[in-house]
């Protein structure tokens, strides 16, 4: 059990998310939602990857002999990371439009139809 | 009466993760690393590179990492695209 | 977004060019330390969104220029699909120029090693592309999105 708290703590940041998607109305909040979500995907990825006692894998003066982490999953959260802030800048450039355009952020109100 | 229900199934939900992240493998004991010992081994003798992460990102997936540049650069695309209209 | 106080100005005037300086030391050492051209792009990014936040948005566009930061951008993407077509004799994305002996051709000590900025082979140079291309985009981004909040909270009031 105490060994794994960090899936834990994936899974609290997933579950935060989820409920943030299906109980909250404001389009900011929405957002929020998301990016815990893809943050917990990222710490899940990084967690799968990790050797007790090893050191990142980089050998520019690092100590000799020691075990190293797995490189994979790192390169695969860096690229996730990127994606991730490009999509967030998306949603909130939309969430600035439809403010512009319904004067509100609650989704309930901007379901009318408006030229 | 619907938030009741939603409540319901997200508990259902979000206990069904936890007892799932407690039956997971152990902390710290990766199950399959073939692949990554042979990346840790061969990267500095097959792309000079001290860097494995860095070797892994640009050399060995390079292709991966074209589709997240080509990503990236749709975004800014959509924001500005999105934004032409306004005028200060 | 309204420029702020005399404090916050000069201490600005201090920084920003220390971060630019940092955020380009780790895309050219991308292949030997930690770090590499997303990371180091992040970082001269944030640079760009400290000046805009001090010096408001109607002010940095005087020295933050939003068309030269997108033919950067373009610049650094097709440098990056040139330099994944060249290695196009053996395939895709081939690290031609590593243990080549020329352009960033050394070959690597094996093992633990101070480090030799000239190994690397096509990495460097890619490293270069991705951090123009991710610092240029995260400029262009924060530009439009600051002048297009401009606009609403001015729409907002009339």
């Amino acid at each position: 059990m105490i060994g794994n708290l960090p899936y834990v703590a994936v899974v609290i940041f997933i579950g935060l998310g989820i409920y943030t998607l299906m109980f909250k109305k404001n389009l900011i909040k929405i957002a929020i939602g998301v990016v815990l979500i893809e943050n917990g995907v990222n710490l899940f990825l990084i967690t799968l990857g990790y050797r007790k006692g090893a050191i990142a894998p980089i050998y520019t003066q690092a100590p000799s002999g020691q075990a190293m982490v797995l490189p994979t999953p790192q390169a695969l959260t860096l690229t996730s990371i990127v994606i991730g802030i490009a999509t967030t800048a998306l949603i909130l450039s939309v969430a600035m439009m439809i403010y512009k355009h319904y004067g509100t952020l609650d989704t309930d109100e901007v379901r009318r139809l408006k030229g | 009466m619907k938030k009741i229900i939603f409540g319901i199934a997200f508990l259902i939900f979000f206990s069904f993760l936890i007892v799932s992240a407690i039956n997971m493998r152990t902390f710290g004991e990766p199950a399959y690393s073939e692949m990554d010992d042979y990346f840790i081994e061969n990267a500095q003798s097959e792309t000079g590179a001290n860097n494995v992460v860095t070797s892994v990102v640009f050399d060995y997936r390079g292709f991966d990492t074209l589709g997240e540049a080509t990503v990236l650069f749709t975004a800014v695309v959509g924001v500005i695209a999105l934004f032409r209209g306004v005028k200060k | 977004m309204k420029e702020m106080s005399r404090i916050v100005k000069t201490v600005t005037n201090f920084v920003y060019g220390f971060i630019i300086i940092f955020g380009f030391y780790i895309i050219a050492h991308g292949h030997l330390t930690p770090g590499g051209g997303f990371q180091g792009g992040a970082v001269v990014g944030s640079a760009f969104a400290l000046l805009l936040v001090s010096y408001g948005s109607l002010n940095s566009q005087k020295f933050l220029k939003k068309d030269i930061l997108s033919l950067f951008e373009g610049f650094g993407l097709i440098l990056f699909i040139v330099l994944g077509f060249s290695g196009l004799g053996i395939t895709f994305f081939y690290n031609f120029l590593a243990n080549s002996g020329g352009w960033f051709g050394n070959a690597a000590v094996i093992g633990v090693n101070p480090g030799n900025m000239n190994t690397g082979g096509v990495i460097p140079l890619m490293n270069i592309a991705v951090g123009l291309e991710v610092l240029s985009a995260f400029g262009v981004i924060v530009l439009t999105m600051a002048s297009a909040a401009e606009f609403t909270k001015k729409k907002e009031k009339s």
